[in-house]
């Protein structure tokens, strides 16, 4: 491990865009504000001073136009960086995304690919509304031909987008607003996640939590109250969505025998609900009770506070799925 | 270009939003006209057989007819240059032959087999051809448009000379992404050339039910970008407000934004009775015939007899037969060809329950 180095979410994005345009002049980061204002969350702070105007673009506020564009110039030779100030505003855009990007390996017979990277930030982010607050990991992971990464802290960030980047396929690559600030320990050195796989972010024994973006720290907290009842949580960070890696779950379940998810968004045709289906069916004898799950609540998320606290999952909630799923409630 | 043969009518072409670059003379050789008959025809040959395939239920799916509008592929054609980049909508066959791809490929596609231009995969509405520069028939009405502006970005990012000639039907002007399209590829100075080839019906609503502007051509004023209405039944008018569009696109990184006005004589799909319209309206348009325009300008300036179309039109009737029992004899694409060509990655785990 190279030495403690501690840099934030943001800047964690920012090191692998930079350091993989450096490797690569096909490269170009694309969208509303990223270049003369240095991005809506400054995740692209200073890059137009490296790279100019031809790498790191404004576009005007026409989301379905320049994804379509940029998909356009990743069929022909160039791997852009489209930034989505949110994925709220991505709905725009959805038509290339689901019906271009994802699709023309497919209807070209193999001629034509589409190495692109979505990204930006997914998720609430405190009282903003019921348009502002949205996750959509689970429509786009519902697509062929697209994948879909969700990395909860910085280390995991960087390094699975730098493989975003380096992929020939198109990858949906979603952030969080309020964990832009968020530090943590980031090599130095190079290094990249592979896409695809899970990670065990803390061992246990009694029950497995499953989560992923900023819900992941909802997770480990319950995990550390659950630990003062001296109840063993392993937690797993699901960090890619489509392709999930099902197996790891599959094998925690088996050794702990029961199995919380926590997912911000919604309960119907969830991501909770496609890894329920594949436990219940490869690990359906070791399981010793019903698989729980804490969701956002099945409604538009309202501004008061109260209705925020309310909506999301927490802490609490989730010890308590844990208990249950132990008959301890 | 040889300039042997006596040089046929000059046509006039104007640009008509102020912008032109003034009128031009242009003069076309016996080899252009031979071109443009020997393709158009191979085009409108081709798709009536088609047209008699889907009537037998050897071509299923969505299957929609070019037959009318061939001068508008053809006059693009001569006034391209190797390298350009074609893509346009779903009525497509005749895009994809002019660009090269062999008509056995195009009509094995038509069937659905394994030999076809995409392996079975895209059918009717997406033929491609990596090699031959054609990004595409696409399905979504517009989303070609952002598409066509993105290949040509590419190539003036990777500095190569050539350009992106981006077709779209009457229909497609009224979605959002051409409007954003044409913001982004004024401001950034794409070199593009939009097409939109106007048959006049988008499925079986005419153009005038969707607009108070029925001259499409005046969309571009409002992004200063240079525009045209062009006769889209003569290819010589067609090559002519190309080859001037291409040029500022190619020298000076401006789009141009061309409005073709054209006829498909056929529905908008096989399952289209076309009774929006009148018989008349389609004699009309048959009266000039593209094909029928070029064949009376080849003969009447002596660059061919009639027994020398004669043997065109035999040789044509060949391809096409020929092209029928290579799309038969193609087997169909093996179930396993559908976990293919969904990922780049070879391993991809695909949830098989």
């Amino acid at each position: 491990m190279s030495e403690e180095r501690i840099i934030a979410y943001r800047e964690a994005l920012r090191e692998a865009m930079v350091e993989e345009m450096r490797t690569d002049p096909t490269i170009f980061l694309i969208g509303e504000e990223v270049a003369e204002y240095n991005g809506a969350y400054k995740v692209s702070q200073g890059m137009l001073d490296e790279f100019g105007a031809k790498r790191v673009i404004d576009t005007p506020i026409a989301e379905l136009g320049f994804a379509g564009i940029s998909v356009g110039a990743a069929m022909n030779g160039l791997r852009p960086i489209v930034e989505f100030m949110t994925f709220n505003f991505a709905l725009l855009a959805i038509d290339q995304v689901v019906n271009s990007a994802a699709k023309v390996l497919e209807m070209s017979g193999g001629q034509f690919n589409c190495p692109i990277v979505f990204r930006g930030p997914s998720g609430s982010a405190g009282q903003l509304g019921a348009q502002h607050s949205q996750m959509f990991e689970n429509w786009y992971a519902n697509v062929p031909g697209l994948k879909v990464i969700s990395p909860s802290n910085p280390y995991d960030a960087k390094g699975l987008l730098k493989s975003a980047i380096r992929d020939n396929d198109p990858v949906v690559f979603m952030e969080s607003e309020v964990m832009y600030g968020d530090k943590g320990n980031v090599p130095a050195g190079e290094y990249i996640i592979p896409i695809g796989k899970g990670d065990i972010k803390r061992s246990g024994t009694d029950v497995t939590i499953v989560s992923f973006n900023k819900m992941m720290k909802v997770a480990l907290s319950a995990a550390e109250e659950l630990a003062k009842e001296n109840i063993s949580a392993e937690v797993i960070d699901l960090r890619t969505i489509r392709p999930l890696d099902f197996p790891l779950i599959v094998e925690s379940v088996k050794k702990t025998n029961r199995l919380v998810i926590v997912e911000e968004s919604w309960p119907f045709g969830s991501i909770s609900s496609e890894i329920t289906f594949q436990v219940q069916k490869y690990a359906f004898d070791y399981l010793d009770a019903p698989i729980k799950r804490v969701t956002g609540k099945d409604v538009s998320l309202g501004y008061a506070p109260t209705l925020v606290e309310a909506y999301l999952p927490n802490v609490a909630d989730t010890v308590k799925a844990a208990k249950s799923a132990l008959y301890l409630v | 270009m040889a300039q042997t043969a006596p040089a046929a009518k000059a046509t006039k072409v104007t640009s008509v939003n102020g912008k032109a670059q003034g009128s031009k003379e242009l003069t076309f050789s016996k080899e252009i006209y031979m071109r443009w008959y020997e393709e158009m025809l191979l085009m409108r040959r081709f798709e009536e057989k088609a047209g008699q395939l889907y009537g037998q239920q050897k071509i299923r799916g969505f299957c929609h007819l070019y037959i009318g509008q061939e001068a508008v592929v053809s006059g693009t054609m001569s006034a391209l240059e190797k390298g350009d980049k074609l893509i346009t909508a779903y009525r497509d066959h005749a895009h994809a032959i002019a660009c090269g791809i062999s008509p056995n490929a195009v009509m094995a596609e038509l069937y659905g087999k394994i030999d076809g231009s995409t392996k079975g995969k895209g059918g009717s509405m997406h033929l491609f051809s990596k090699e031959h520069n054609f990004f595409g028939g696409h399905g979504i009405v517009g989303a070609q448009i952002p598409l066509g502006a993105g290949i040509a970005f590419a190539d003036k990012y990777l500095g190569t000379n050539n350009i992106c000639v981006c077709f779209m039907g009457d229909g497609a002007v009224r979605q959002g992404a051409l409007h954003e399209t044409f913001t982004m590829a004024m401001l950034w100075k794409i070199p593009v050339v939009f097409v939109c080839e106007n048959n006049r019906y988008g499925m079986g609503t005419a153009v005038e039910r969707t607009t108070n502007v029925p001259d499409l051509y005046k969309i571009a004023l409002a992004y200063d970008m240079p525009s045209a209405q062009v006769d889209g039944m003569e290819c010589e008018k067609v090559h002519a407000a190309m080859k001037e569009a291409a040029d500022r696109a190619r020298n000076e990184h401006i789009p141009t934004f061309l409005e073709i006005k054209t006829y498909r004589y056929k529905g908008h799909s096989m399952s289209d009775p076309a009774k929006y319209r009148t018989r008349e309206e389609v004699d009309e348009y048959k009266a000039k015939d593209p094909i029928e325009h070029v064949e009376h300008t080849i003969l009447a300036s002596n660059f061919a007899t009639k027994a020398d179309l004669e043997a065109i039109e035999e040789k044509i009737k060949q391809i096409v037969e020929a092209s029928v029992q290579f799309a038969e004899a193609s087997p169909f694409p093996d179930a396993s060809e559908l976990y293919k060509d969904n990922y780049m990655q070879e391993d991809y785990p695909f949830l098989m329950d």
